[in-house]
C-alpha cells in the first residue's frame, strides 16, 4: 500500500504575489461551490484496480479524500477512513480517468481564415461549456483534454488543457500554472492543410520557410524581453510571445502532421529552434520509428477504422501503435472528437491491441503518456497517492466491445452516472442527446433538459 | 498473434490482391472449414462443427464428428466461422479511399432526380476500400449511389472478390435522401425544403405511372419514347425493386411511409436515426430498416438524436433491420460493418442479432438470402474466419472465403 505524505497540500510558490494568491483562492471556491460542505472521503472498493503506473491490484481499494487519491492497494490491506463513503466495485475495473490529447469538443474556434498564423489567438476564450459534446466526454470516460484549434492554419492557435469538472464557465474547467494562468500548448498543422490561396503557403517548402520566419522573430523577441533594463525590452506582443513560450519550454507546441517527410520536417524545426513538441495524428509514423525514437519525441495516433480519406491519411495503419510500442516512442491515442466520438475513446486502443500493441502500452496511451504530453502527469493519468482523484468505473475489461463506463469520477466527485436517466441518455444517444446545456447543474430551478 | 505485417501493410495488401488474382484452381478447390463453432445462421450455432466447399458452394455443413470431409479436401481451420458478412449500405467501390474527385463516383449533383444512374457503371472492385472491408469478413456489398441527392441513382449488390466479382443483384434498389442531407447546395437550387423534396418525388413517381401506362399500350406506335429516368421508376412501380429512402429525422421517416402508403412502392428505410420514435407506424407499414452505423458521429442537425440502440430497439419491435458501414466524405472513407455489429450487440441487440443483422437479415433484406447469408447446402461458399469471438474488437479476421475461394488469409 501506498499513502500520500501526511496533509500535505501542493503550496504556491513564495514568489507568486499575495494578491494573486487571494484571487486564485478565490477562484478555487467558486469552482468548488462557495457553500460546499466538507467533502467525505470515499472508498472504491472490491473492484480490479488497473493504478496504470503500477501492477494491477485484482481486489483492490481506491481511497480517495479532498479530491486527491490517498491510497491505492488491495482490499483488506488498504486502510478506509471510518467515515469514508463506500463505492463497491466488485466485479469492477477501475483506471485513472482518460486524458485525451486531441479533441475539438465545445464548438470553440481558434484562429481564423484571415492569416496562416495566429499564435495569440486562444480556443478558451471560444469554448461553449455546456456544449453537449463536452458532457458525452465524461460518458466516455475522459477527464481531462487538450482542447484544439483546427489544422487549417500553420500556427491555429493556443489550445487549452481542461478537466471536465461540473463548471458553468471555462474557468471552471482549467488547469492554471501556479501563477494562475491558463494551461495550455499551440497547435500548429502541417501537410496539405494548411495550403491554400495567398497569404497561406500554397507548397510545403514555403509552410516550412513561413513557420521559420516567425520562429526567428520569437526569439529575437525573446532574447529582447530578456533585458534587464525593463525600459528597453520591447513592447508587449502576443503572438510573438507565445511562440516565445514555446521557445523557452514552458507552452508545447501540438503539431498536426500526417506524412512521413511532414513529421521529420517538425523533426527538423524542432531540432533548429528546441521547442518541445508532440507529433498528432502521425498516419505514416510507422514508416519512421527510428528517426522517432532517436528525437524522443512523443506521438499521438489517431485510430480511424479505414485508411484514406484524405491522401496524406492514405498509409494509415491500425498497427501504428505497436510500431511505436516496438520502437520506444512514446505513444497516446486521441479522438480528434468529432473525427472520433469520445464515448468510444476506449476502442482506439483496443484496435491497437487487435493490430499488436500490448494491452498495458495501450492503457498507457489513454493515461499516462497523454498527461506526460501535456505536462500534467504529476496531477493525473494513473492511480497514485497524491494525484488527483479522477477515475473511471467500467463494467469489464477497457479493451472489450461489451465493456460500459459506469461512472467516471473527477476530483473524487461523480460526474457521470450510467444509472441516471439524463447521464445514460448522453452515453446511449437518442431523442434530445444533442441537446446543449443538458446539465443539471446548469440554469437553477429550470428544467432545460 | 503477429501484427498484420505493420512496418508494410501496402505490401501485404498487394501480396493477398496478387495471391487471390493468381489462383485459377481454386475456385474448384474442395474445402473442409473446420471451427470450434460455426454460425450457420440457420438454428443453433454448431461446435466444432465443418464446412465442407465444393466447386464454390457449401456441400455440407455438420458437426465433425458426423460429417465426412472428401478425401483430398483442404483443411482450413479457424476458432469461430460464420456466414461471409453482408454489409447492408455502403457506398464502397464508387467511393474511393483517396476522396479525390477522379476516385469519387458516388454522387452526381447535377440534377436532383436521376434514378436511371447504375452502380455497375461505376463500380471499381479493385478499389483499395473493398479489399480492406473483405479483409474483415465481408463478402458482400450493397453498395452504390450515395445519399445526398434526392434521387441519386441506383444501388448493386456485389461480392467483395473474384475476376469478375459475382453480381447478385445489378440493380438492387433506387436511392432517395429525404431532409436536409438529400437538400443541394445554393439558394436557388431545389429542392430547398422538405416539403419540396417529397414534393418533387411525389411529382415524378406520378411521371413514371402515366409513363409506365402508356408504355403498356398495345399500339406500340402510340408508346412513348424509351425514357431511362421514367423506366426506372416504371420498376419501383411494378414493385420490381425498391425505394432505398435515406431519412434520420422522425418527420422525414413519417414522409417516406406516407409515400410508400400513397404509392404501394417497396421501401427499404436507410440509416433512420430516429427510427426509435416510430417504431408502430414502421413495423405496421412493414418496412425495413437498415439502421446507419451503430458507431455514427451524432453531429448536429439531422444525427443529433442517433442512438447505439437503435438497432436493438427496431429488433425487439419486430422490424427487420441491418447493419450498414455507411457514407463517410471524410476521415475514415468507410467504416467496418464487423466493428458496428460489435457495438451493436453491446448495445441491446446481442451477439445473435447482430450476426443476423450483418448475414441472414441483411441478405433477405437486399433480396439475396437464396445465394448468401447463411451457411447452408447449396449456397454460395461465402465464409468468414476469426480467432475468437467476432464481436470483439481484439479478435482477428483471420481468412475470408469468397464463392469458396479463400481470398485472403489475414490476420486483420
Amino acid at each position: 500500500m501506498r499513502t500520500a505524505p501526511g496533509g500535505r497540500v501542493a503550496g504556491l510558490p513564495w514568489a507568486v504575489a499575495p494578491a494573486i494568491r487571494v484571487l486564485l483562492a478565490l477562484l478555487a471556491t467558486t469552482a468548488a461551490g462557495a457553500d460546499a460542505e466538507p467533502r467525505r472521503p470515499r472508498a472504491f472498493v472490491g473492484g480490479r484496480v488497473l493504478p496504470v503506473t503500477s501492477a494491477p491490484i485484482e481486489a483492490g481499494t481506491v481511497v480517495v479524500a479532498d479530491g486527491k487519491i490517498v491510497a491505492v492497494g488491495p482490499t483488506g490491506q488498504t486502510p478506509v477512513p471510518a467515515d469514508a463513503e463506500i463505492v463497491d466495485t466488485t466485479g469492477r475495473v477501475v483506471i485513472p480517468g482518460l486524458v485525451d490529447t486531441h479533441s475539438h469538443v465545445g464548438g470553440g474556434r481558434g484562429g481564423d481564415s484571415s492569416a496562416p498564423v495566429q499564435p495569440d489567438v486562444r480556443i478558451l476564450d471560444s469554448i461553449n461549456v455546456r456544449d453537449a459534446g463536452l458532457r458525452k466526454c465524461v460518458a466516455g470516460g475522459l477527464t481531462t483534454l487538450n482542447i484544439m484549434p483546427g489544422s487549417a492554419l500553420l500556427v491555429g492557435g493556443q489550445t487549452v488543457y481542461v478537466k471536465l469538472r461540473r463548471a458553468d464557465t471555462i474557468e471552471g474547467l482549467l488547469y492554471r500554472d501556479p501563477a494562475g494562468r491558463p494551461l495550455g500548448g499551440l497547435k500548429m498543422a502541417n501537410g496539405t492543410n494548411p495550403q491554400r490561396d495567398a497569404p497561406f503557403p500554397g507548397t510545403r517548402g514555403k509552410a516550412a520557410a513561413m513557420v521559420r520566419q516567425k520562429f526567428l522573430a520569437a526569439a529575437e523577441y525573446r532574447r529582447k524581453m530578456a533585458e534587464p533594463d525593463e525600459t528597453k525590452r520591447p513592447a508587449r506582443d502576443l503572438e510573438l510571445e507565445s511562440l516565445a513560450e514555446c521557445l523557452a519550454g514552458t507552452r508545447v507546441v501540438h503539431h498536426h502532421t500526417h506524412r512521413a517527410d511532414d513529421i521529420l520536417t517538425v523533426l527538423r524545426l524542432r531540432e533548429e529552434f528546441g521547442f518541445r513538441v508532440v507529433l498528432h495524428h502521425v498516419s505514416e509514423a510507422w514508416k519512421v520509428p527510428g528517426e522517432l525514437a532517436r528525437a524522443g519525441v512523443p506521438c499521438s495516433v489517431i485510430v480511424v477504422d479505414s485508411p484514406g480519406g484524405k491522401i496524406e491519411a492514405m498509409d494509415m495503419s491500425l498497427a501504428t501503435g505497436a510500431v511505436l510500442e516496438e520502437a520506444g516512442v512514446p505513444c497516446a491515442f486521441h479522438t480528434d472528437d468529432p473525427i472520433t466520438d469520445s464515448r468510444l475513446f476506449l476502442r482506439s486502443a483496443a484496435l491497437a491491441v487487435r493490430a499488436g500493441m500490448s494491452r498495458e502500452k495501450a492503457l498507457e496511451a489513454l493515461t499516462i503518456v497523454g498527461a506526460r504530453m501535456l505536462d500534467l502527469e504529476a496531477r493525473v493519468g494513473s492511480l497514485e497517492p497524491g494525484k488527483d482523484a479522477d477515475l473511471v468505473v467500467l463494467s469489464g475489461d477497457p479493451f472489450s466491445a461489451r465493456t460500459k463506463v459506469l461512472s467516471t469520477w473527477i476530483e473524487g466527485e461523480r460526474v457521470f452516472d450510467r444509472d441516471d436517466p439524463a447521464d445514460r441518455l448522453l452515453a446511449v444517444g437518442g431523442y434530445g442527446a444533442g441537446r446543449d446545456q443538458h446539465a443539471e447543474w446548469c440554469c437553477a430551478g429550470g428544467d432545460y433538459r | 498473434m503477429s501484427p498484420p505485417l505493420p512496418r508494410r501493410p501496402r505490401h501485404l495488401a498487394a501480396f493477398l490482391a496478387a495471391a487471390c488474382l493468381t489462383l485459377p484452381a481454386a475456385r474448384g478447390e474442395t474445402l473442409a472449414v473446420m471451427g470450434r463453432l460455426v454460425h450457420t445462421m440457420q438454428g443453433a450455432a454448431i461446435p466444432d462443427g465443418v464446412v465442407i466447399v465444393a466447386d464454390g458452394k457449401i456441400a455440407a455443413v455438420g458437426p465433425a464428428a458426423g460429417t465426412p470431409v472428401p478425401e483430398g479436401a483442404r483443411v482450413v481451420r479457424a476458432d469461430v466461422v460464420t456466414p461471409g458478412l453482408v454489409d447492408a449500405h455502403s457506398v464502397v467501390g464508387l467511393a474511393g479511399w483517396l476522396n479525390q474527385d477522379q476516385d469519387q463516383d458516388q454522387l452526381d449533383g447535377t440534377e436532383p432526380i436521376q434514378p436511371e444512374l447504375r452502380a455497375i457503371d461505376a463500380f471499381n472492385p479493385r478499389e483499395r476500400l473493398v479489399e480492406w472491408v473483405r479483409g474483415f469478413g465481408v463478402t458482400t456489398l450493397h453498395t452504390g449511389h450515395a445519399p445526398g441527392a434526392l434521387v441519386s441513382g441506383q444501388t448493386m449488390v456485389v461480392k467483395t472478390a473474384g475476376e469478375p466479382p459475382t453480381v447478385l443483384r445489378p440493380e438492387a434498389m433506387i436511392a432517395v435522401t429525404l431532409g436536409d442531407t438529400g437538400r443541394p447546395e445554393g439558394d436557388k437550387k431545389a429542392p430547398g425544403t422538405r416539403s419540396k423534396s417529397v414534393a418533387m418525388l411525389r411529382a415524378e413517381l406520378l411521371k413514371a405511372a402515366e409513363y409506365r401506362r402508356k408504355r403498356a399500350d398495345p399500339d406500340a406506335a402510340k408508346r412513348p419514347a424509351p425514357d431511362l429516368r421514367l423506366e426506372a421508376l416504371a420498376r419501383v412501380l411494378a414493385g420490381e425493386i425498391p425505394l432505398l429512402v435515406t431519412a434520420d429525422r422522425a418527420t422525414d421517416i413519417a414522409s417516406a411511409l406516407r409515400l410508400a402508403e400513397e404509392t404501394g412502392v417497396r421501401m427499404v428505410l436507410d440509416s433512420a436515426a430516429e427510427a426509435y420514435l416510430l417504431l408502430d407506424r414502421i413495423r405496421a407499414a412493414g418496412v425495413p430498416v437498415i439502421v446507419h452505423p451503430t458507431m455514427r458521429r451524432a453531429g448536429s442537425g439531422e444525427t443529433e438524436n442517433a442512438s447505439f440502440e437503435t438497432a436493438s430497439r427496431l429488433r425487439a419491435a419486430g422490424i427487420p433491420v441491418a447493419l450498414q458501414s455507411g457514407y463517410e466524405n471524410y476521415v475514415p472513407k468507410t467504416r467496418v460493418v464487423l466493428f458496428e455489429a460489435a457495438v451493436a450487440a453491446a448495445n441491446g441487440l446481442e451477439a445473435d442479432g447482430a450476426l443476423a443483422a450483418v448475414t441472414i437479415d441483411a441478405a433477405r433484406i437486399l433480396g439475396v438470402a437464396d445465394r448468401v447469408g447463411s451457411l447452408e447446402p447449396g449456397k454460395d461458399a461465402d465464409l468468414a474466419l476469426f480467432d475468437g469471438d467476432p464481436l470483439e474488437y481484439t479478435t482477428h479476421c483471420t481468412g475470408v472465403i469468397v464463392d469458396g475461394r479463400l481470398v485472403s488469409d489475414g490476420p486483420r
